[in-house]
């Protein structure tokens, strides 16, 4: 049989083969067991096709048939100049490059007690005991999770003592600069009580070529611990990126995540929170600003399991040229989680007759007293504001670009990080000018 | 409280007003489903060559297809073999002729739902396509609509008196390859109504027909067919209520309306049929296929439904807007009680320009009831300036009942304008706590603030099936609140 799910999938298990001897915590049973059996589970179902309904919108047809480097080759490329122009100031910084923590670039700077912050790779190898399998293997079995066990290398692996609070923010920044490389990264984000940090992750790109990037985070809050997570993804625009979020929350806990996806050719941020514990928060913000071809997917799933849980989410996106941009939004009470409040608002702007958006909120209540709302809407820029800016003299493209940025500035606003403000802002603008020509 | 809870409970599980059969003399077609039954079926209703063909064509795609898994409803597996597709009351002589030659008995299973044909000929101004089973025993005002050049009738008489109108349009909104129940209908549809409205015409009444279901074991099949041509009117009531059985009723209708240039057509249903007893035994299966089309250009279609029965409803009347400058309404109250699940929705298709659409659902929960919105509003590439706004709301009653919205949006146009907006809540306590503080008992002030959800879709209906309507939810919810 030679059906691309077949030959994919023993292109997968032949490339585990060879490169099982070189994955970090090779010495750990309970992880080789787990990579083994991801890697079944793969060959058993494939990649998603446009027939399930999660990847309705979304064509996987050209991951599905490439065959990617799965090992990166050394990086030649000079860095330091990406690196300080990205770096932001203050920030606790590491730098992973082709998806390997790069000891020379990072600037960890003085952590106060009570914060471990690693590579992955160093703690599978040097303090295994210290990396709960729970942690690792908790994710949802799918396509990208079950590939990204598989293989799995590096990563950042951030561990919060009780009541420890990170003043600074810790930025990860992945660069990427292999063309035909898959980067299979886990980031592990681990609060204990009462601890709180910022994290800024951010993949950014040497060059235009094409790669995939799957990259899968792990982030448990215990009770009463608080995590900001800016997710900033400024990938190749011939790149895939994949990125898979699962977020774990106890009682009185708070995640508040924001994701930025202005580069890449096809990306798809899946975020899956369960409210595990009584009164936990959680708010998820979205940007997206597509150009050309360029489709970008984002599915949220909002799990309200135990009492009194929170959710805010707001997801805009600005679309130019032919391309095409996916929203799925869903919130799940259960029949516990009473006094569960959820909000969930996607707004779309359209500036060109052929781009095409899709979005699916869905609110699924099990429990009675709730308050759930959300709210979706798609329009164009509105021609009496465009014609008042004219009337001003300001020209036609100018007065565009100009309320383009007015809608999509709201979701910087909220960033409460401001270096990182002044990045963004920098990045919109660069990406306005790149779609309004 | 504790004799107030009692009282709930006692209304709560109040069992189905309209639970009783008639004993008639039925003339079925034997159980199962094959090309001899279909064969059977159009034989005895003396179709032409065409009908017996499209019934062949649509069951042998059927026998290809699966059924549905996607939505969120459950129940046991169908066996459509265990089902009988055609049961007519059985003739006397050559069969009636006039109200006065219709079976007494089954007269009197109307009046007993209230709908005493020789009355409402008269005082409510009403035509009465009744359907008892599959066949139409009696239709009033027919010379009345004959005058104008209407056309309504049973669908077996469009069949063998209408053929080339017929044929232009059957099908043409709801193919046989549509879906699973659709093609199932359209293999062995027994009866239905049919209507044509001529060019120009603004038809003087509400017409209306009453669907029941009697017989045991008697899937109904029914198909509904509405052609508005250029610059008509016309509002068209379903009704429906069927008498308690225990076993499972499979009821899989097809309705398709084509709205030509500058016509207007408002269907409104209310739908009450058993929704089985309080532990979920029993109850009509309703997998129904709903769709129009604005086919010219400024004409108007508009649903509004209130599903408050069935144990299981599945259906999404939609609305394909083809015409430059067409409109699509759709209106829905579903109420879920006990173990009755709701998959209701709708799709409305934008191709043309300037279209527009208006989607107001109120879903409400109470006892163990799913109740879920799921619709798509698509805007084409052509849907140049189409314009749509949704909202859909969902009141809960209870902690054991559950709400769904998942409404799809699909825009491919940078001029379209798309709003939804959805809300769940439980039922608002200070308004309950007003309610009674001013003297109201706890189901009144449910009843009251049900009814407030519900008014913007009951505005939409016409008079008669706004009051019916009210009795239906208030009956249904009093004291749904634990």
């Amino acid at each position: 049989m030679n059906t691309p799910q077949a030959s994919s999938a023993s292109y997968y298990a032949a490339a585990y083969q060879r490169l099982s001897p070189l994955l970090p915590g090779g010495g750990l049973g309970w992880l080789t067991q787990a990579r083994r059996a991801a890697l079944a589970r793969f060959a058993r179902h494939g990649f998603p096709t446009q027939r399930d309904e999660d990847w309705k919108y979304t064509s996987l047809a050209a991951i599905a048939a490439a065959r990617y480097d799965l090992w990166p080759a050394a990086c030649v490329d000079p860095l330091a100049g990406v690196v300080s122009q990205r770096a932001l100031a203050g920030a606790h910084l590491l730098v992973f490059v082709n998806g390997r923590l790069h000891p020379g670039l990072s600037r960890p700077g003085d952590l106060p007690p009570g914060v471990r912050l690693n590579s992955l790779a160093y703690c599978l190898e040097e303090q295994p005991a210290s990396v709960d399998p729970l942690l690792l293997l908790g994710a949802a079995a799918a396509a990208f999770a079950d590939l990204n066990l598989a293989f799995m290398a590096d990563g950042a692996y951030l561990h919060l003592a009780a009541d420890c609070h990170l003043a600074a923010p810790i930025q990860l920044l992945f660069i990427a600069s292999q063309a035909n490389l898959a980067i299979q990264q886990r980031n592990v984000l681990w609060a204990a009580a009462g601890s709180s940090a910022c994290i800024i992750e951010q993949h950014v790109a040497l060059g235009e070529g094409s790669y995939l990037t799957n990259a899968l985070s792990n982030v448990v809050l215990e009770a009463g611990a608080s995590i900001e997570h800016y997710l900033l993804q400024q990938e190749s625009p011939a790149a895939s990126h994949i990125a898979t979020i699962d977020v774990r929350q106890q009682a009185n806990s708070s995640y508040s995540s924001a994701s930025f996806a202005f580069g890449a050719h096809l990306a798809r941020t899946g975020i899956t929170v369960a409210l595990q514990g009584e009164a936990a928060r959680c708010s998820l913000d979205g940007l997206y600003l597509t150009a050309g071809r360029q489709h970008v997917d984002h599915h949220t799933c909002i799990d309200h399991r135990q009492a009194g849980g929170t959710s805010r989410q707001l997801y805009k996106g600005v679309l130019s040229g032919a391309s095409r941009a996916v929203f799925n939004g869903r919130v799940v009470v259960h029949p516990d989680a009473q006094r569960s409040d959820a909000e969930q608002s996607n707004r779309n702007l359209l500036l060109s007759d052929k781009a095409e958006i899709d979005t699916k909120p869905q609110l699924e209540i099990w429990a009675d007293d709730v308050k759930c709302s959300h709210a979706a809407t798609v329009a164009q820029l509105d021609e009496e504001q465009v014609f008042y800016l004219r009337s001003r003299g300001i020209e036609q493209a100018k007065a565009r670009t100009m309320l383009s940025r007015a809608f999509a500035r709201e979701m910087i606003d909220r960033v409460a990080c401001s270096p990182l403000q002044e990045a963004l802002d920098e990045a919109l603008r660069e990406k306005l000018r790149v779609m309004s020509c | 409280m504790a004799t107030e809870s009692m009282q709930l409970e006692a209304l709560i599980s109040r069992e189905y007003q309209h639970g009783f059969s008639t004993t008639l003399e039925t003339d079925s077609v034997p159980i199962g489903l094959s090309e001899g039954v279909i064969r059977l079926i159009s034989a005895k209703k003396e179709e032409p060559e065409f009908m017996l063909e499209w019934r062949l064509q649509a069951y042998r795609h059927w026998l290809t297809m699966s059924e549905p898994e996607w939505s969120t409803v459950h129940h046991p597996a169908i066996d459509y073999q265990a089902i009988s597709y055609y049961s007519a009351p059985k003739a006397r002589r050559d069969g009636p002729s006039s109200l006065a030659d219709v079976d007494p008995e089954l007269l009197r299973t109307y009046e007993k739902l209230g709908v005493p044909l020789e009355e409402r000929e008269i005082l409510s101004g009403v035509a009465v396509d009744a359907v008892f089973d599959s066949i139409s025993v009696a239709t009033t005002f027919k010379e009345k609509l004959g005058e104008l050049g209407i056309i309504f009738c049973s669908f077996s008489e469009a069949v063998r008196e209408q053929p080339e109108l017929l044929k232009h349009y059957l099908g043409s909104v709801v193919p046989y390859t549509d879906n699973y129940f659709a093609s199932l209908n359209s293999a062995v549809f027994s009866d239905g109504s049919f209507c044509y409205i001529p060019p120009g015409v603004h038809c003087p009444m509400e017409l209306s027909t009453y669907f029941r279901i009697n017989a045991i074991n008697t899937g109904q099949f029914e198909r509904t067919l509405i052609i508005a041509d250029r610059d008509s009117y016309v509002s068209y009531l379903e009704g429906c209520t069927a008498p308690m059985r225990d076993e499972n009723q499979l009821h899989a209708a097809v309705v398709e309306l084509i709205a030509l240039d500058n016509a207007q057509i408002r269907y409104a249903t209310v739908q009450n049929w058993y929704p089985g007893d309080k532990e979920g035994k029993g109850g009509i299966y309703n997998f129904v296929t709903k769709r129009g089309e604005c086919r010219g250009d400024n004409s108007k279609i508009s649903w509004t439904q209130v599903e408050t029965g069935s144990a299981i409803t599945w259906k999404y009347p939609s609305v394909i807007l083809k015409g430059d400058n067409s409109q699509g309404e759709f209106h829905s109250v579903a109420l879920t009680n006990h173990y009755q699940q709701a998959d209701t929705g709708t799709k409305m298709i934008h191709l043309g320009k300037n279209t527009r659409s208006n989607i107001v659902a109120k879903g409400i929960s109470a006892g163990h009831g799913h109740n879920a919105y799921r619709g798509l509003v698509k805007m084409a590439k052509s849907a140049v300036g189409a314009r749509n706004y949704s909202q859909c709301d969902s009141l809960l009653l209870g902690d054991k009942c559950a709400a769904h919205t998942f409404p799809y949006i699909e825009v491919k146009h940078p001029s379209a304008r798309v709003e939804h907006e959805a809300t769940t809540s439980r039922i608002g306590q200070e308004q309950l706590f007003y309610c009674q503080s001013r003297g109201l008992s706890a189901e009144d002030a449910v009843s009251i603030i049900v009814n407030g959800f519900c008014k913007e879709v009951f505005q939409e209906l016409p008079m008669e099936f706004a009051v019916e309507a009210q009795k239906l939810l208030g009956v249904s919810l009093e004291g749904s609140i634990g």
